[in-house]
């Protein structure tokens, strides 16, 4: 067992190959509820137990990669560790393991149907995303991401209501479309121009393409990976917003969304190579498109009315972040748009746990209907607010440092601009979260006499009754403490950051090292 | 040439026995065909003299890379539906006609198999009236359920013939300039001719006659009726092969008899070939969008898929061929799964219609799981085959620099989604009707279904065997003499 368990090469499809396992036995263990619920943490602590494994072997220097098989000449499915996968391994696998406890609480606390189909689809997602964590070319990456894309779809349509199918579609429509009509295309032309699919430091495309061309390669790619949600192709993501709460949260901080940014990051950094990127001046109308993207997502925010749906447009927003980050080809940039990676999971996922606690609990859906909710739910929306303010980028949270990072790449990158984008976008995000913890906690009945509202009102009665703790009517025990420990895990990250920088930055070191890697190897 | 032996002696009565011979042999020759695919991966000839005669006297039966791949596409198709029909012909034909249909089946899959495996002009006529006869009657044998089987078969008997006419004109007038019928004499003295109007003409005849055979787009009509009011094996059959066999002879003619010399094959590539096969996946897949019937909007997608294939030829570069020989051998996998599929459904539930699928998701979980993995082929989704035959079309465009044409095919993959998406949407989002009893197909439909559907997943995988075989079939035709 640990000799197989020695080669990293091993493990990393282990982490594939376990999921699927697990969403097998899941299929068969249906009908005992118990037996297939431990088989969904099981398969979630063994699989953090091997990503660990695998960190352990990054951090001491090692490398590992496995190639499979050809599936045409030259064009191998093929898996690889290197740093920036590792980290989204890492960050998809823990929290995939907190969110499926929580499922768990939320699926059983709202009576939703068909669980054996909802958790296996659950762990085969989990097996994609680490596909993308750790492919070793560009098609693998994108066989991973369709399959990530189908494997969301039936979750995405979980209620099979009209609406859950018009949102489906819309997810499915707008994914499969971006990906096959403009990932697929851009793929292929980065095949017949280099002649290899590889991720390569500095990029495969360097010295063997036109510089007319880098900039139409450049959007095939951004807007090919739709998952990443950059205007205009995010409408998938509020579409999907009708999907059962774990599965938004799974969604918006686990996998999709972050394997999209992933993947632009891979694609700016081992495809196009920054240096490369930079030089040819392709990136700046993504700058600006990225910039849109964050601006308009966080003023739609403000709009919506409903929680989930304003979330969502601040995903939008957010992963806007680490396009930006990435379209500014500077070191400083890439790492803090890798960083945003991380800090956005930790606090998106808290604040959509806390959205799907306050369905589960109260069955309140629209931020208006929020008042005084906070002191019946103070671990629920104390979450938030943590979670409010990373992702805003106020420390003590970890949210600050990327947002650091990434202002700092752009001084690097010569773009003052950049910065009072950033600092608007933040001012929005106070605009659009904080008064939604603050309704929680402060409007609402004790005020009530100096409010006619009547949402107020509602609430009264359960509130004069006792002391603070015996008015807590909080979510099921399983929703409430995934949402609290992830919350921690904002400040956390805040205080431990430079390991995390640090590591980052060892990712870009070898770019600026060797000058040329070696003009494109293999031609066919 | 075992293939075009024995068959006819089917007369055996009405009860299994038919069936199992018919099976066997169909697996026979599969076999056979895949030794000899093996065999001629490698880019070898093997030719073989009817009646000992030389080749310019005597019928010649010739093969190379490209006749193994459609020899493997014929008998693997008929393998897998013989072993199929069992059930499926019980239900749909009268018992009188078993005997017949066998007779009828193996009739086709010999004269298919014939069309391939021959080297000489005439003789690809005669084995394709062979075969399209016998389809005629084989399509006419649903007309026990659907009377309106018989005026499709009528339809397809005329347009048929009317292609094959065509052909055989073509033919003649080839004929009359080179005083040979053996493909590769004609290969080598049509050039020097040049460019003259009989040739021309040949030319002209032997396209549009294959045009109809194959359901290029505009000549497409007698189709979807064929497919939708056939007996369910014989839909999965003939959309297997039928069409492929005739994209065969129409590969076979432009580039290995004709050769690219000339200005208006090269003029007939761009001008007609291109548009029509572009026309054909964007009308015929917005066509399939609106069909309410399964069956009918597969057989639209065919029509599409054909377009692929057209497209593929006209852009007459390496890579270009590849795909088109492999989107031929690959379309054959996932339509027949997908006929296959519709064939089981139409076993238990009496009609293939849309709406009638509700929730058939549940009541029939591996039949509709097949038609899910063969409509994600049909997409073009990666790890399936159909993604395979994309990226090389994908391919083929780009490297000639025609990148609109890339966005085209991408563009029309799109729309793929969409029609099958309805079926996927009814069979696992409606509710089934409630007073409905349905049991999952026989096992002995599902058996082959489902090994078609894994060899969808495999070779989409593992691609290396179809690609270097596609790729060694586009070298020789490209390479002028094979």
């Amino acid at each position: 067992m640990s000799g197989i368990l020695q080669d990293p090469g091993t493990i990393i499809l282990l982490t594939m190959i376990l999921p699927t396992i697990g969403a097998v036995l899941i299929g068969l263990t249906g009908k005992w509820p118990n037996l297939r619920e431990a088989v969904s943490l099981l398969t979630g602590v063994v699989l953090i137990g091997l990503v660990l494994t695998l960190l352990q072997h990054v951090l001491n220097g090692g490398e590992a990669s496995i190639e499979l098989l050809d599936v045409m000449p030259g064009i191998p499915l093929a898996f690889e560790i290197e740093r920036l996968g590792m980290m989204f391994a890492v960050v998809a696998s823990v929290l995939w393991t907190v969110n499926t406890v929580y499922g768990i609480g939320y699926m059983r606390g709202n009576n939703e149907d068909n669980h054996t189909r909802f958790f296996a689809c659950f762990a085969v997602a989990i097996g994609s995303t680490m596909g993308i964590a750790f492919a070793g070319n560009v098609f693998t990456l994108f066989v991973f991401y369709e399959i990530l894309t189908l494997s969301t779809y039936p979750l995405v349509t979980h209620k099979g209501t009209p609406e859950a199918q018009a949102g489906g579609r819309r997810y499915l429509g707008l994914l499969m479309g971006t990906s096959i009509g403009f990932f697929l295309v851009a793929i292929i032309w980065t095949w017949a121009i280099a002649g290899t699919l590889d991720f390569e430091l500095g990029g495969i495309l360097a010295g063997s393409v036109d510089e007319g061309i880098v900039p139409i390669l450049l959007a095939l790619y951004m807007f090919g990976i739709g998952k990443a949600a950059l205007m205009p192709f995010h409408f998938w993501l509020p579409a999907a917003m009708v999907a059962p709460t774990p599965v938004s949260a799974f969604l918006h901080a686990v996998a999709v969304v972050k394997a999209g940014v992933f993947s632009v990051l891979k694609v700016v950094v081992y495809v196009f190579g920054v240096d490369f990127l930079a030089g040819t001046g392709a990136n700046i109308w993504l700058i600006w498109v990225a910039s849109a993207t964050i601006l308009l997502a966080s003023i739609v925010a403000m709009t919506k009315d409903n929680l989930k749906a304003r979330l969502a447009y601040s995903t939008v927003g957010q992963l806007a972040y680490v396009v930006l980050g990435a379209a500014m080809a500077t070191s400083l940039g890439i790492v803090g748009g890798a960083m945003q990676i991380a800090m956005h999971a930790m606090g998106k996922i808290t604040l959509f746990m806390c959205a799907g606690a306050i369905y589960v609990a109260a069955h309140k859906t629209l931020v208006s209907e929020l008042d005084g909710l906070g002191r019946k739910m103070p671990f629920t929306f104390a979450a938030f607010f943590i979670g409010s303010l990373s992702i805003i980028g106020l420390p003590p949270t970890g949210g600050a440092w990327s947002k650091w990072f990434l202002m700092q790449g752009s001084v690097e990158a010569g773009d003052i601009i950049l910065i009072f984008v950033l600092m608007l976008s933040s001012v929005l995000n106070v605009a659009y979260l904080i008064p939604i913890a603050i309704r929680g906690f402060f409007a609402g009945t004790e005020f009530a006499g100096a409010q006619p509202a009547p949402v107020g009102a509602a609430v009264s009665p359960d509130a004069k009754t006792g002391g603070w703790w015996q008015n807590i009517e909080e979510a099921p025990i399983l929703c409430v403490i995934p949402l609290c420990l992830t919350a921690l895990g904002c400040i956390v990250l805040f205080f431990f950051v430079d390991p995390i920088a640090a590591y980052l930055n060892e990712m870009l070191v070898p770019v600026e090292a060797p000058v040329l890697p070696d003009p494109t190897p293999t031609t066919e | 040439m075992p293939l075009a032996a024995a068959p006819l002696c089917l007369f055996l009565g009405r009860g299994l026995l038919p069936w199992i011979f018919a099976t066997g042999v169909c697996w026979v020759a599969f076999v056979i065909a895949i030794a000899l695919a093996l065999d001629l991966s490698g880019g070898s000839v093997i030719t073989y003299q009817m009646g000992g005669w030389a080749p310019p006297l005597g019928i010649e039966y010739r093969l190379d890379a490209l006749s193994a791949v459609a020899l493997l596409i014929v008998t693997g198709a008929a393998a897998a539906v013989s072993l199929y029909s069992r059930p499926s012909v019980l239900r749909e034909i009268e018992p009188a006609n078993h005997g017949l249909f066998y007779t009828l089946f193996l009739l086709c899959v010999t004269g298919l198999a014939g069309v391939v495996a021959t080297g000489d002009a005439f003789n690809v006529f005669v084995f394709l009236e062979v075969a399209s006869l016998s389809t005629y009657c084989l399509v006419a044998l649903g007309g026990r359920k659907d009377r309106r089987a018989l005026s499709a078969a009528y339809t397809y008997l005329v347009m048929g013939t009317i292609g094959a006419t065509f052909f055989v004109i073509g033919v003649g007038l080839a004929y009359m300039v080179t005083g040979t019928l053996n493909m590769v004499d004609l290969a080598q003295r049509l050039p020097p001719i040049g460019d003259n109007r009989t040739v021309a003409a040949a030319f002209t005849f032997i396209a549009v006659g294959m045009g109809m055979k194959l359901a290029m787009f505009p000549l497409h009509l007698w189709l979807p009726n064929a497919y939708t009011f056939a007996p369910s094996a014989v839909s999965a059959f003939l959309a297997g092969t039928s069409t492929k066999v005739a994209v065969y002879v129409l590969i076979r003619f432009l580039f290995t008899v004709f050769g690219l010399e000339f200005d208006f094959e090269q003029f007939a590539l761009i001008a007609v070939f291109l548009p029509l096969g572009i026309a054909a996946m964007f009308v015929a897949s917005i066509v399939a969008i609106f069909q309410v019937d399964a069956k009918r909007m597969l057989a639209y997608s065919s029509v599409a898929q054909i377009g692929y294939m057209i497209l593929g030829i006209s852009l007459a570069t390496k890579t270009g061929l590849t795909g088109a020989i492999l989107h031929m051998g690959n379309h054959a996998i996932m339509k027949v799964a997908l006929f296959m599929t519709m064939g089981a459904i139409m076993y238990r539930l009496g009609t293939t219609s849309i709406p009638h699928m509700a929730g058939l998701g549940r009541d029939m979980p591996w039949t509709m799981a097949a038609f899910v993995i063969g409509g994600l082929s049909l997409i073009g989704v990666p790890l399936t085959v159909g993604f395979i035959s994309k990226w090389y079309l994908i391919q083929a465009a780009l490297e000639l620099g025609w990148w609109p044409i890339a966005m085209l095919i991408v563009m029309s993959s799109l729309l793929a989604v969409i029609y099958v998406w309805r079926i996927v949407e009814m069979a696992y989002l409606q509710p089934s009707p409630p007073n409905r009893q349905i049991s999952r197909a026989p096992t002995i439909m599902l058996l082959p279904m489902w090994v078609l559907v894994l060899a969808n997943i495999y070779f989409g995988i593992d691609a290396s065997f179809p690609t270097t075989l596609a790729n060694q079939a586009a070298l020789l035709l490209l390479g002028g003499q094979p």
